[in-house]
């Protein structure tokens, strides 16, 4: 397709910048959004490569800037970051495990201007905890939640709900009332990455569903405004796929560790796209005319049934990962939908998760690491 | 509007809640409310209201000050409602008496 100067007009800016600067994590998740094969990517950027991408990407619009990874406090250039970041006027969200963090550093954060720190839970026990993310951390975390009170940071919380921790969701929010959180989010495992490998663990059972809805509605009731909860049900069970990244090449940008540009975290899975990286172009030609950025912008590459759908400008057609990823081609409308003619590959997946919880699904719970990224990267 | 709303007293301070912040944005011409992974572009009137929320001035004050910006419309109706619908989504809300 080509671009003429009036249809680039029509490209709106990057509102979000996402910067993955790691992949390094000293935690295992199971349902690790991270690509399988993170193992293969070239070398981290610079420090002076991500300053220049937070100034570029803030020339484009982008005021939102989220740093993570991977575990981005691995990272001990992390400090100047926030510092620059803060500088150029970004609202500056770090998306943390909360390992490494420590009083020294959340003096730095603050000093630099850090608006927000996300803190992620896997559970509320410190078994479960522990085990889904293969470590001992829970205790840490907790210290962690103090350090972020003291410095009287607002308290976000972010714990993944799955089939292992969803009847948890009671005892999540009470923790997370006890730190005194102000926003939690309890977001559904959604299938990507190394969650998509462990899908038939952690897909809940619709009745698991519907009790931690009305459990986290009940509590919502009774904190009123004190915390707000968020609750994202996972979009296998819905029938209408999510406005995935809000349109790709609409709003958010993320750059990888290894400096490759990406209009989602995941979409470097697709095929036939080669995607551009800030070593070797800069984000405006990278954001307006790049082919990648350009492949799956608007609605002109659909195919039925989105082409012809009323629907199309509310959800463009869903995600194009999960349509690549279970029909076998990015351009198909996202199988979620009821309207696509691939939606029973997401219904029997759906239909054996109301098996009861004894079922030996085939393969074991695959922890994220480097061991098993090499091992799914051949 | 639709939206809930929570009334606010007349002559109490209003403040921003801290995990939120006001900015302009040259690139979307507007003023934009930042918090956590989020943002809301406020335009118009709605971000000659924010602006005016510093912590020190109440809705009185506001009202008065808008006024004055901008003669011989009546706003009070409209910032009101504004404020409101804002203190209902707990973006603001009423400080101490100083
Ligand atoms: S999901 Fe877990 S393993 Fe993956 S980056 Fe986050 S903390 Fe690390
Ligand atoms: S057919 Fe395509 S555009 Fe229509 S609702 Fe389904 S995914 Fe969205």
């Amino acid at each position: 397709m080509e671009k003429d100067g009036s249809e680039l007009a029509s490209i709106s800016n990057p509102l979000w910048l996402n910067a993955e600067i790691t992949y390094k994590c000293p935690l295992h998740c199971v349902f690790c959004y991270n690509p399988v094969d993170y193992t293969r990517y070239g070398q981290e950027l610079a420090t002076e490569d991500w300053l220049r991408v937070f100034r570029e990407a803030r020339a484009l619009g982008a005021v939102q800037l989220g740093l993570s990874g991977g575990e981005p406090l691995t990272r001990d250039d992390l400090e100047i970051m926030v510092r620059e970041a803060s500088g150029l006027g970004y609202y500056v969200n770090l998306i943390t495990s909360g390992i490494g963090l420590n009083e020294k550093r959340i003096a730095a954060f603050k000093e630099g201007g850090l608006d927000q720190i996300q803190l992620s839970f896997q559970d509320s026990t410190r078994e479960l905890n522990d085990f889904l993310s293969s470590t001992r951390t829970f205790e840490l975390k907790s210290k962690v939640a103090r350090l972020i009170k003291q410095y009287d940071y607002p308290m976000v919380l972010n714990v993944v709900l799955h089939r292992l921790n969803i009847d948890h969701v009671g005892q999540i929010l009470e923790m997370a009332e006890v730190m005194g959180a102000e926003h939690v989010e309890l977001a559904n495992t959604q299938y990507y990455g190394w969650a998509f490998v462990n899908r038939e663990h952690l897909l809940p059972s619709r009745e698991q569903l519907e009790r931690a809805e009305e459990v986290t509605n009940t509590f919502r009731a009774r904190v009123g405004n004190a915390m707000k909860v968020y609750f994202v049900v996972p979009d296998y069970y819905a029938d209408r796929p999510k406005k995935c990244v809000n349109g790709w090449g609409t709003t958010f940008l993320n750059v990888a560790s290894d400096g490759v540009a990406l209009p989602c975290h995941e979409a470097r899975m697709l095929p036939g796209l080669s995607f551009p990286n800030v070593r070797d172009h800069d984000l405006r030609w990278i954001w307006h005319e790049s082919p990648a950025f350009n492949a799956y912008r608007g609605v002109g590459w659909m195919k039925q049934p989105c082409r012809s759908c009323p629907e199309r400008f509310k959800d463009f057609g869903g995600c194009r990962c999960q349509a690549y990823l279970l029909t076998g081609d990015a351009a198909n409308a996202d199988p979620v939908c009821s309207l696509s003619p691939h939606h029973g590959r997401v219904t029997t997946v759906v239909e054996k998760a109301q098996l009861p919880g004894e079922r030996v699904p085939v393969r074991p719970l695959l922890f994220r690491g480097d061991r098993n990224s090499r091992q799914l990267s051949q | 509007m639709s939206e809930p709303r929570l009334p606010l007293p007349p002559d109490a301070p209003i403040e921003l809640l801290r995990q939120f912040r006001l900015q302009w944005e040259p690139a979307q011409q507007c003023y934009v409310l930042l918090y956590p992974e989020g943002m809301v572009q406020l335009r118009g009137g709605a971000g000659e209201i924010m602006k005016r929320v510093d912590g020190q001035a109440s809705l009185h004050g506001i009202v008065a000050d808008l006024q004055r910006a901008f003669p011989g419309a009546d706003l009070r109706a409209d910032v009101v409602d504004f404020l409101e619908v804002a203190h209902g989504k707990g973006w603001i809300r009423a400080g101490q008496h100083q």
